[in-house]
């Protein structure tokens, strides 16, 4: 096991090197200037060059690259072109609220997920089945935006019960962080519940028709502790790489919802570093996401030995 | 058999209903009475308004900075920190006296010495202060209190340069601050102004607050546009940048904000209707859209092709396809604005009418041969967007031959400074805005500088524009300066750089409590309450 997870963390840095040749010169392939949108409209061709200069962009490619991977792998991501602070500050301060966000909503989509998963395969061709799995089949269609704007028409406009937009950290209490964050997370835990209910209830189903699920009703186990405790247990696997994925992209993959809610996350750092070719917050967050993908695989992987007895590394 | 109760279902909604109300009431409480809640246009990510021009870093300038000059509601020159102003019999010699009580943010006296390194900084960067400096044979500070320019000729130009309203304005800033190289950003931000900034509280891209500057003394006078008693009657300001327009209303409608900054004409009646805030534009005149042509490459390298664009362009089409509502938007041929200083239609006539037989005839004229015109087509900026489309279906209807290329703003930025040709990456014509306070004059207009390399990308070339906006520059009245916009309008009919395409409104919305917006060109914040 200790040797696997070292094999693992060794593999992550051919991974993490690629993403960072890719993503260097992926950014200077595409169109745009740093130096032309920082200076603004007025400036003059000899503004913008000496802007340029000061970045260090009229530098060789190769000598660019060598100076940010060197200053990265020893852990300084560099200065934001824009707010001329370090990047790793800016994540940081991004970082809260895309994480509250994320784990509010995972724990949203999966308290309500695998149970109406399990509830469907249960009763399996009824109307409940039929309604739960409509709720699925919409959950998918429907974009989150969409979901959002209602959410905020209903919830913060007509009954004023929580607010449109906007962030509070939760070191301003726990009852105003959490008020803020019901909406984004139940906007964007739709399209997630729909995916692993339907990923539940495909799993639990497989397992309910295996002989130790007669064995345990034989046993005169009640139907409850048959679903949690044997068909559950079982189909856990698929359904927990799921939940992982869905956390990954989560973390990495939240814009609309951020911009939607106002809320300060990496989502929206991201958008605004691309819209203006903020170039070091731009790599460090695209670092950052792999990084977090590559960690989360390895989880997801290790914690198939605790669902699963029979998987050994 | 049933995994839930109705009992626990129906106990859960109720203590999630009871919750959120309670934690409603809570938040509510805490949104204090003296906080000014605003939703700016964009947000304030470099707070140099001398290092770049970007119009958020300019509003963040007039919330922490004074200004020695302002131009107040109509359009007229007042001292803002400027006690005196005396001239010596030859005019060569201006004098400006400081205000007694003025003090930086961090409570020493504000002196003529940071005043004149503030001067110098701002006159090495921006092309306004470029051509007063011109005419400055020396700055100095002569005492505490007296800034003192020696000029070449006797010229209204100090006054008029300093009270500039826009990007970038002279804003006054402690002398150890001003030293800053103008190539590099300043990493102390205290002014003199009625409000300080909270740099421990300010999250990028979140949350920028402002505290009321207690040792600020205000001018007696009633304030008026830019100038007169810049008040502070709310403890804060918090800029909080929202940038889903749609949600911003939709905030303001339910009370959690206080101001919108810039509210889209097709948003308007969702803020009016909704009955809990008002409209009210802090910017009269407004904003023009522009066209800009390349002169480097053809066909706009001909002055008679160009000239054809302004007989087939008309303005309204253009503000139709964007604003919509005419309440928003005003035809205007003034090349220097209308309702402003320098307003006048002289040499416009028969221009911007979509005349497609006069253009055709100046096309054929100009000898154009079908050349492919690359028109820029910026696709999120929302104002923009929708410029581009019309500008090809006119210029086709003349029988041009236009290629669109559709690209975000910062793609446009970074190609418009290309001066390669279309073909390699360069490009013939683009549309942008700007804010009137911009182009109020022959100086501060930068699409007419005309000075080829040196010029703005478009890069014009036009001796005799040049020496009429000099003229502009030495000019000693009004009469005089009208009289070179005058002329300037008929060198831009025969040398057209750039087409102006009507005027129009960007508006803030203002929760119905609050009073005391002022109408400046520029959303400022001092003197409302709420």
């Amino acid at each position: 096991m200790g040797l696997y997870l070292l094999k693992r963390l060794l593999a992550t840095i051919p991974v993490m090197l690629f993403v960072a040749v890719f993503i260097f010169l992926l950014l200077r392939l595409t169109p745009g200037d740093p130096a032309a949108m920082l200076a603004g409209d007025y400036a003059t061709d000899a503004q913008i060059e000496e802007i340029r200069q000061k970045l260090g962009l009229t530098e060789p490619l190769l000598k660019q690259f060598i100076i940010w991977f060197f200053n990265t792998i020893q852990g300084d991501l560099g200065e934001s072109f824009y707010f001329k602070k370090q990047v790793t500050d800016l994540i940081a301060a991004r970082l809260e609220p895309t994480l509250s966000l994320s784990i509010v909503t995972i724990l949203l989509t999966v308290s309500i997920a695998v149970p109406m998963g399990v509830i469907a395969a249960y009763r399996q061709g009824s109307w409940t089945d039929r309604l739960l799995m409509g709720f699925s089949a919409l959950g998918f269609s429907v974009p989150v935006f969409v979901i959002g704007f209602a959410l905020v028409y209903v919830f913060a406009i007509k009954l004023d019960w929580l607010p449109v937009q906007g962030y509070k950290r939760i070191s301003g209490g726990l009852l105003p962080w959490i008020t803020y964050l019901i909406l984004p997370s139940l906007a964007l835990s739709v399209i997630f519940i729909a995916f692993i209910a339907r990923m539940t209830r495909t799993s639990v189903l497989e397992v309910l028709g295996e002989d130790y699920i007669r064995t345990a009703r034989a046993k005169g186990q009640t139907e409850s502790k048959v679903l949690v405790r044997h068909a559950l247990r079982n189909a856990a696997v698929p359904i927990v790489t799921v939940i992982g994925f869905a956390f990954a992209i989560l973390i990495g993959g939240v814009v609309v919802t951020e911009s939607v809610f106002n809320i300060p996350g990496l989502g929206l750092l991201t958008v605004e570093a691309v819209l203006n070719r903020d170039f070091p917050a731009i790599q460090a967050v695209v670092l950052l996401f792999s990084l977090v993908y590559v960690l989360i695989n390895l989880v997801i992987d290790l914690t198939y030995t605790l669902l699963d007895p029979r998987i050994r590394y | 058999m049933s995994l839930f109760t109705h009992r626990a279902f129906l106990t859960g909604a109720v203590t999630a209903i009871a919750l959120s109300l309670g934690i409603q009431a809570i938040t509510r409480a805490a949104h204090a009475e003296t906080e000014l809640l605003v939703v700016p246009h964009a947000d304030p990510k470099i707070l140099d308004p001398i290092w770049t021009t970007a119009y958020i870093s300019r509003n963040h300038g007039y919330m922490i900075y004074d200004t020695l000059f302002s131009l107040d509601a109509n359009g007229e020159i007042q001292p803002q920190m400027v006690d005196t102003v005396t001239r010596s019999e030859d005019g060569k010699t201006v004098t400006l006296t400081l205000r007694e009580g003025l003090m930086w943010h961090d409570n020493t006296p504000v002196t003529a010495h940071d005043c004149v390194v503030s001067i110098q900084r701002w006159g090495g960067k921006d092309a306004m202060g470029q051509k007063l400096m011109s005419f400055v044979e020396n700055l100095s500070a002569d005492g505490d209190m007296n800034i003192v320019f020696e000029m070449s000729i006797p010229t209204g130009l100090v006054e008029l340069a300093l009270s500039k309203p826009s990007s970038n304005v002279p804003f006054m800033m402690p002398a150890r601050v001003a030293e800053t190289p103008g190539d590099e950003q300043i990493t102390e931000y205290i002014g003199s102004g009625p409000y300080v900034f909270n740099e421990e509280e300010w999250q990028p891209g979140t949350r920028v607050v402002y505290e009321k500057f207690d040792g600020y003394v205000p001018r007696t006078e009633a304030p008026s546009g830019l100038a007169g008693g810049k008040v502070a009657k709310v403890d804060r300001v918090i800029w909080t940048p929202i940038r889903d327009i749609q949600q911003a209303v939709n905030s303001l409608n339910a009370g959690e904000l206080d101001i919108i900054e810039s509210v889209p004409a097709d948003v308007i009646p969702l803020v009016e209707d909704a009955g809990a805030a008002y409209i009210k534009d802090p910017n009269p005149p407004g904003l023009q859209y522009t066209a800009r042509y390349n002169v480097l490459h053809p066909p706009f390298d001909n002055a008679k092709v160009r000239q054809a664009l302004l007989y087939a362009f008309n303005q309204e089409d253009f503000l139709e396809a964007t604003v919509g509502n005419p309440d928003y938007y005003t035809v205007c041929k003034a090349l220097f604005g209308c309702g402003l200083p320098f307003e006048t239609d002289a040499h416009m006539e028969g221009l911007l009418e979509s005349n497609f037989a006069k253009a055709r005839e100046l096309l054929e004229e100009g000898g154009y041969n079908g050349e492919e015109v690359l028109l820029m087509h910026s696709t999120n900026v929302p104002v923009l967007t929708n410029l581009a489309p019309v500008a090809k279906d006119l210029m086709e209807a003349i029988g041009m031959n236009v290629k669109m290329e559709s690209m975000d703003w910062s793609t446009l930025v970074a190609r418009r400074s290309k001066k390669d040709a279309p073909a390699d990456g360069g490009w013939n014509m683009f549309i942008t805005a700007w804010t009137m306070g911009d182009l109020i004059n022959p100086l501060t207009a930068a699409f007419l500088n005309s000075s080829c390399e040196s010029a703005l990308f478009g890069w014009p070339c036009s001796e005799e524009i040049e020496k009429l906006r000099d003229d502009f520059a030495r000019a000693g009245s009004h009469e005089e300066q009208m009289a070179a916009v005058v002329a300037l309008q008929a060198a831009w009919r025969e040398y057209p750089t750039h087409i102006h395409l009507g005027q129009w409104a960007s508006p803030s919305a203002l929760a119905k409590n609050v009073d005391g917006y002022l109408q400046g060109g520029v959303p400022v914040f001092w003197n409302i309450s709420k």
